[in-house]
């Protein structure tokens, strides 16, 4: 039972390694104070995600599915569609990233930290 | 009639077009406008709800007559046209009714980015509500976060900007769950149309391969979507949030976005795992346990606030509590009673956001319930408009809220005796919770005024007065025209096996 865990996760060592970011990215995003260590995490989140479709995507010797020399058979070729949504992801975390960027300058501007507890402490306290 | 089968897509492309025109329009315009868009997006809605109702079935419509592997689904049926014509009436009192709010409260230069942002809501709500392709609607999840943030930060000041980092912040780990949880399905399943995955699941369950996975998956996906309608320990986002924006943004936040992903969620129990499926991992009886626990605790946390805005948000988390309540019975009259809660609760609570606000208007702009003595008297419509919504929420007969705890008495004496139990009394301690602090707030707003402030004379806002009075239509007509809406609720569920 152990030994086949053990050798089913070094097996898909891709999808292992993305999962472990994920948490990495995860626990970033919820528990650490700075807001640009949180965007950070989410983005380790997002792409740990992007790297678990992409490596599941990947069949080893197929090819992108471009039909050249006129080889028509399917097994010849990858399935497009996880390269598809992981494009479709990226634009998705990118227009994210660029609204959190854009609130953290106005809190910064405003209450001249970085520190999610100490600028809700502040706001409380009706600082400004 | 067969026309009316585009009716869907022109919905979702109309709101999302005018969405973009807004942004070249001037700050009057796009008022006018969007009020208009959205007026066509309620007709368009209840005419495929006649239409769906008349042919007795589902449809599935191809954009652009691709199929599916190529091209993008949406489905109809009654439950989603219901849905949709609900929340378009809805969207459209809370934006009319609060739109003097924003005029004061937005920036002269950003008034017409407000109703870019509505728009674009309408359209995530409606895609999301509409899709067949479990990507889509994690595409419009994302739309509806951004224009939800937007919502919050364009009253620009200190605590908006708080309340918007900490809405992102829950709703960004929220989307990254459904993500992770959406490309394990695909893994699992190999297929992102609902029908499709369903089909592979019964597959993949007879055989008996993939159990713990699925499991797993159900488990991410559950928890990412209850994050983002701010379910009882996932909630701190939530009274910040609604406190402080703007009051339309209040009122669109609590009674169409916590509801849109709701729906989502319902939707992907019936159509995308299956409610077999859904019963053997027993994710209900979590739900069940949390909305019980989240329908007390909201409810206490509620009397302890003094700020009438924040009262009403915590009420919000304990209504949410009976809706996930509800979807935890795990029976068919539960889930409708659950639906029936979303509607009675959007239909109650952006109401009260907007009566709140009416009140507060004659109060020198003040939350507070010290401050609020004798506004309901100065402000006569919002104070009635109030009362109708607090009664409704108590569960006063005749009001949406009633016939909503009696689905869930009903649905509870039909599950198992240990949840009859724990219901009846959640439903009773929680309604006296209710009453304390409804009947608290509407006392003190009905205090009678000093003689100096008498001769203050407000003016009339005759965009408010109709907006409320649609409320108070919409309320009354759910608590004493439930039957037929039950009936078709029941229904638009078959429609969805």
């Amino acid at each position: 039972m152990f030994k086949e865990l053990i050798t089913n996760l070094f097996t898909n060592y891709y999808e292992t390694a993305a999962v472990i970011i994920f948490g990495i990215g995860f626990t970033t995003l919820l528990l650490n104070k700075n807001l640009i260590k949180k965007i950070i995490g989410f983005n380790l989140m997002d792409n740990a995600v992007y790297l678990f479709l992409a490596a599941k995507g990947y069949v080893a010797g197929r090819k992108a599915p471009i039909v050249v020399n006129n080889v028509m058979d399917v097994n010849a070729y990858i399935n497009p569609i996880p390269a598809g949504l992981v494009l479709t992801g990226i634009v998705v975390s990118v227009s994210v990233t660029a609204i959190m960027l854009a609130l953290t300058v106005k809190l910064y501007r405003r209450y001249h930290t970085l520190d999610i507890d100490e600028i809700a402490i502040i706001s409380r306290k009706g600082g400004i | 009639m067969e026309f009316l089968r585009n009716m869907p897509f022109f919905c979702i492309i109309l709101s999302m077009v005018s969405a973009v025109i807004i942004s070249i329009m001037s700050d009057k315009a796009a008022r006018v406008f969007s009020l208009i868009v959205i007026g066509a997006v309620g007709i368009m809605s209840s005419l495929t709800l006649i239409y769906v109702v008349s042919i007795g079935e589902s449809y599935t419509y191809y954009m652009g007559h691709f199929p599916a592997p190529w091209g993008n689904e949406i489905r109809v049926g009654i439950l989603e046209a219901m849905t949709a014509t609900l929340f378009s009436i809805v969207m459209f009192a809370s934006v009319l009714g609060g739109m003097k709010r924003v005029f004061i409260d937005v920036a002269p230069k950003k008034r017409n980015f407000y109703y870019i942002m509505v728009d674009l809501l309408l359209a995530a709500l409606l895609a999301m509500i509409y899709t067949n392709d479990l990507f889509t609607g994690y595409v419009f999840i994302e739309i509806m976060t951004i224009s939800a943030c937007a919502l919050i930060m364009i009253k620009d000041n200190g605590h908006c900007l708080v309340a918007a980092a900490k809405y992102m912040i829950m709703s960004l780990i929220g989307s990254g769950l459904i993500l992770l949880g959406l490309s394990m399905l695909y893994d699992l399943t190999g297929h992102l149309l609902m029908s499709n995955i369903k089909e592979a699941i019964e597959l993949n369950e007879a055989s008996g391969l993939y159990q713990l996975p699925l499991t797993v998956t159900v488990g991410v996906l559950c928890v990412g979507i209850a994050i983002k309608s701010a379910l009882f320990p996932f909630h701190s986002w939530l009274p910040d949030a609604y406190g402080y924006s703007t009051a339309t943004s209040s009122a669109l936040l609590s009674s169409l976005i916590s509801k849109g992903y709701i729906f989502l969620l319902i939707k992907i129990m019936y159509r995308v795992i299956g409610m077999d499926v859904i019963r053997e991992t027993r994710i209900g009886n979590v739900f069940f346990v949390f909305g019980v626990v989240g329908m007390i605790m909201g409810s206490v946390r509620a009397i302890a606030q003094t700020d009438v805005r924040q009262m009403i948000a915590y009420s919000s988390v304990a209504q949410i509590g009976y809706i996930y309540m509800g979807m935890g019975l795990g029976t068919e009259l539960g889930m409708l009673a659950a639906i029936f809660h979303i509607f009675a609760h959007s239909s109650a609570k952006s109401m009260m956001f907007i009566s709140a606000d009416g009140l507060s208007y004659v109060s020198d702009d003040s939350k507070e319930f010290d401050d609020l003595g004798g506004s309901a008297i100065k402000n006569p419509i919002a104070g009635i408009t109030f009362t109708v919504g607090a009664c409704s929420m108590i569960g006063i007969p005749m009001l949406a809220g009633f016939i909503a705890k009696v689905c869930f008495a009903d649905a509870a004496i039909n599950a198992s005796t240990i949840k009859l139990v724990i219901v009846m009394l959640a439903l009773a301690f929680s309604t006296l919770l209710n009453a304390v602090y409804f009947m608290r707030a509407i006392i003190s707003v009905y205090r009678p005024i000093k003689e100096e402030d008498q001769m203050k004379i407000y003016p009339r806002n005759p965009k408010f007065i109709v907006a409320c009075l649609i409320f108070i239509g919409l309320n009354i007509y759910l608590g004493t025209n439930a039957q037929p809406i039950l009936d078709l609720i029941l229904e638009g569920i078959g429609m969805f096996a």
